[in-house]
């Protein structure tokens, strides 16, 4: 006697409960705080405010305790908690040239105004495990020196003024929201930035390292990156002036490439242009690398079929949660769709079988 | 959840929805782009339905959700739940009793009415995605009617397997214009698509795309003359409720690899039951 | 009788660099005309701009439609324009991957014109495929094979049955020789010359090969640095060049 499955919902809560369990571990261990997780992995928390778009670090690390350390599914949880938030509106474009930053560095030149600032940075670390980590303890203070508040002036405009940069258009008007319109392809550059912002660290690596390594190579130089806090103002029009909101951590990368010039044009570099929120250096320049790519038809360079040129390929799966949720849904039920295959490849087979038969 | 509007959604979105529904119930077929939000469920799990559902309900309707078919699959449970909580609405597992329905992979048995709206999940809304990957180049395909690769795909299936190979998601010409997907749903269900005297409203999320059917618009399933469309099911009754006419799950019942066939509606199966039809293997409703 | 096509002052720029301009033709029905010149003479640019495939600076393209006489293609609107080119003009590529669906059948590429106007019996069509790639030569064991396992030659030939088989009456071919062996050439040329006789079709024929021209075309053009240097009957022009180019151009082939 068969009886249908039943029980779907029994089994859905049983589930919850097994996740909550396990998302806390053993008992015996404390209990990890969202403090704990904004102070002392703000990395994770930089990526999951980035690709979730809100600007929010108490959120994100709920989010990341709530995934268990899953860092897309954290960036899922903001994103959906983001969508009931209502719009006031769109901020003055932020202002990087004047940002109080924590890391200033530059590839191009040996020195600058402003200095090269390494800040807190893996970069020249060696990658040996620290078993002191693993003993508990304070760490040791780190020295200081008092900062002279010099200001630290884009690397780029040294480079304007002398007439080698090629001359960016001027954006018009407020840029688009994609998170309240549809995507509109072929996409412009404000567009294609924003998508490239919120879009998944790993896959954007993947492209701009494919560039390099030939797959429509553009030679890129970071001529800056820098990290640190902005002021983020808005026009308020029954005020008639603009305030300042708060401030967010960006990270900021402005490659330098060459550009060949053109009979028209003599010779001059370009830009390619990586903004996110929070410290997310690899993401930043991985998306100067992409935007610099995308840029080929603007610019008049040769479509070479790399997948880092191919706009549509790029700002349609760069998204990590639409792509994870496509992926993981093939584990939902098929088994209508896959019947009426079975009874098909079932009856080809057969009359295939039938055909067979009759020619021999 | 009282902290989350009526549906979950706020009121703008659902309005910028409802444009979206309204313009393509104008344009049958058409596929209207519209800025799909992101939900607490994943893409490719029904978050355009979700979005169209939560667009279409009020206060006083009773909502059903069916995946496969079932109302007790652990996805169409979750989507169900989801409204209890968000919109307060009632739910049924009834097709009659139901004022929307959202579905994912089929259209159910029970014939329906023009009091009704059917919400469907779609993953993939272009008809005409996997015979060219490019958006742009689709979307122009469809202004200009250019839709001889359509046919030409379907004349390759012939050409090699001496019939139709597409058994699901099966293309359709809405309203002599625009070549549409039904969503995935077997093409055992293409005939219920035209000439229905509910809305047909169909929403993927991922890719941005609400399309509709308004109530009795002709569908046409895309064949050829001498191949015409066939609707297919397993040749078999159900082993329950003996219903020779509803599509049909397969079942592997032993070790043996022995199997039986189950309505997939399975309010359908249930409905039969309680009415006293018996199949080969069912027992009367009560004594299971 | 109208000209079945007549171009006028056809001009097309890349910048400050000259496609072709100042361009003029009258081709007539069954009229089968010879674009030569080397690489870069414009003849490739003004084959794109007469056959809907690039928009010209300047100039009219009037075709003598079917139904509604003669009428400015530029100024069509594009789903005018494309019904035009897949019903009564064709368009010959060099490249045979560009004018074929690689992974389609040989029938079904010969069977998609057909389709994109309204055929919709499987028997008629598989037939009328059939039946073209016999005309081309092309045996109907292959109906089913796709092209990519069809030798160059071969491709080209399923080219142009894919192009003719809706009846086109004017052709547009660009280097439809070009990448091939030379006796394959030479059997893709007397295949070419049947079909234009058999279907009284008007092509527009570019090529640098004056081989090509002096056994398909009826008319010469011959072109440099983006302009007409002479035109005339092919044997007239061929035998009796008066400008100096047209000369060398000739004069080089014969010497080889």
């Amino acid at each position: 006697m068969y009886v249908a499955v039943k029980g779907g919902e029994k089994a859905i809560e049983a589930a919850h409960g097994w996740l909550a369990e396990e998302r806390r571990g053993d008992p015996g261990v404390a209990e990890l705080s969202v403090a704990q997780i904004r102070g002392q992995m703000s990395l994770a928390v930089g990526r999951v405010m980035a690709e979730g778009s809100l600007y929010d670090s108490d959120l994100a690390a709920l989010a990341i305790k709530q995934a268990r350390g899953d860092l897309i599914e954290a960036i899922f949880l903001i994103r959906a908690y983001r969508t009931t938030l209502p719009r006031f509106g769109a901020s003055l474009p932020v202002e990087t040239g004047a940002m109080r930053c924590d890391r200033r560095i530059s590839a191009v030149f040996k020195d600058a105004p402003g200095g090269q600032v390494l800040g807190p940075t893996f970069d020249y670390t060696h990658r040996l495990l620290d078993f002191a980590l693993a003993a508990e303890g304070e760490a040791p203070e780190a020295a200081r020196v008092a900062a002279a508040e010099k200001a630290m002036p884009h690397i780029m405009g040294y480079l304007d003024r002398e007439g080698l940069m090629e001359r960016e258009a001027e954006g018009v008007g407020v840029p688009p929201d994609m998170t309240r319109e549809p995507m509109e392809l072929p996409a412009d550059r404000a567009l294609r930035l924003q998508a490239l912002a919120r879009g998944d660290e790993g896959f954007l690596l993947g492209l701009a390292y494919s560039t390099q390594r030939g797959y429509a190579r553009n030679h890129a130089f970071v001529a800056e990156l820098r990290i640190g806090a902005v002021a983020v103002e808005m026009e308020i029009p029954e005020l008639g002036f603009a305030i300042e909101l708060g401030e967010v951590v960006l990270t900021e990368c402005e490659t330098v490439n060459q550009f060949t010039g053109s009979k028209t044009e003599p010779p001059q570099f370009t830009r390619g242009y990586g903004l996110v929120f929070g410290q997310t250096e690899r993401k930043a320049i991985a998306m100067a690398l992409v935007d610099r790519a995308l840029r080929w038809r603007e610019l008049g360079e040769e479509d070479q079929g790399a997948p880092a040129q191919d706009e549509e390929f790029v700002l349609m799966h760069c998204d990590n949660i639409q792509a994870t949720g496509f992926l993981e849904h093939i584990k939902l039920p098929h088994y209508v769709d896959f019947q009426s295959e079975l009874e098909l490849v079932r009856r080809l087979r057969r009359e295939a079988g039938d055909r067979r038969e009759a020619a021999e | 959840m009282s902290e989350y509007n009526f549906a979950y959604l706020d009121e703008q979105t659902k309005r910028m929805i409802r444009r979206a529904i309204l313009k393509a119930l104008a344009i049958p077929g058409y596929q209207v782009p519209f800025a799909s939000r992101e939900m607490p469920m994943p893409y490719g799990w029904g978050t355009g339905g979700v979005q169209v559902s939560a667009a279409c309900l009020m206060p006083e309707d009773t909502f059903k959700v069916i995946d496969q078919g079932a109302d007790d699959t652990t996805n169409a449970v979750s989507i169900r739940k989801f409204f209890e909580k968000t919109a307060g609405v009632a739910t049924t597992e009834e097709t009659a009793r139901a004022s929307v329905i959202q579905t994912r992979h089929r259209i159910p048995e029970t014939p329906l009415g023009e009091d009704q709206i059917l919400v469907y999940q779609v993953p993939i809304p272009e008809p005409l995605r996997f015979l060219e990957p490019s958006e742009v180049e689709t979307r122009k395909m469809h202004a200009l009617e250019e839709y001889g690769l359509m046919h030409v795909k379907l004349y390759e299936d012939i050409s090699r397997h001496g019939a139709i190979a597409t058994a699901y998601a099966y293309p359709v010409k809405v309203a002599g214009r625009y070549v549409m997907d039904p969503s995935p749903i077997p093409k055992f269900d293409n005939p219920k698509l035209g000439d229905c005297p509910a809305i047909q409203l169909f929403g993927a999320g991922r890719e941005q795309r609400i399309y509709a059917l308004p109530p009795w618009t002709a569908v046409v399933s895309l064949d050829f003359e001498d191949h015409p469309f066939e609707a297919s099911k397993a040749a078999a009754d159900c082993a329950l409720c003996g219903a020779g006419d509803s599509y049909l799950d397969e079942v592997i019942v032993d070790d043996e690899g022995g199997r039986m066939f189950v309505c997939s509606d399975t309010d359908y199966c249930r409905a039969r039951r309680a009415a006293g039809h018996v199949g080969a293997q069912g027992a009367p409703e009560g004594v299971a | 009788m109208n000209a079945l096509l007549q171009v006028q002052g056809i001009a097309k720029s890349y910048g400050d660099r000259v496609g072709c301009t100042d361009v003029s033709l009258d081709l007539w029905p069954g009229e089968v005309m010879g674009v030569v010149g080397e690489s870069g003479s414009g003849k490739s640019t003004l084959l794109a701009c007469l056959s809907g495939q690039m928009a010209p600076d300047r100039g009219a393209v009037i075709y003598d439609t079917r139904d509604r006489g003669p009428m400015d293609v530029l100024a069509m609107s594009e789903p005018e324009r494309r019904m035009l080119m897949r019903t009564d003009w064709a368009l010959v590529h060099q490249t045979p991957r560009d004018g074929l669906r690689m992974g389609v059948s040989a029938g079904g590429n010969v069977g998609e014109r057909l389709m994109a106007v309204g055929a919709r019996h499987y028997g008629d069509i598989r037939a009328r495929a059939v039946d073209w790639l016999g005309r081309v030569e092309i045996g109907p064991d292959r109906v089913d094979d796709p092209p990519s396992a069809f030798s160059g030659g071969m491709q080209q030939r399923l080219q142009i049955a894919r192009n003719l088989v809706t009846g086109p009456r004017l052709v547009f071919m660009d280097e439809p020789t070009g990448g091939l062996d030379v006796s394959v050439q030479a059997r893709l040329l007397d295949l070419l010359r049947g079909l234009v006789r058999e279907m009284g079709l008007s092509a527009v024929i570019v090529t640098h090969d004056l081989a090509v021209v002096r056994l398909l075309a009826d008319r010469l053009m011959v072109m440099k640095d983006g302009r007409v240097v002479e035109a005339g009957l092919t044997d007239q022009v061929l035998d009796d060049p008066q400008h100096g180019y047209t000369q060398l151009l000739v004069s080089s082939v014969l010497q080889v």
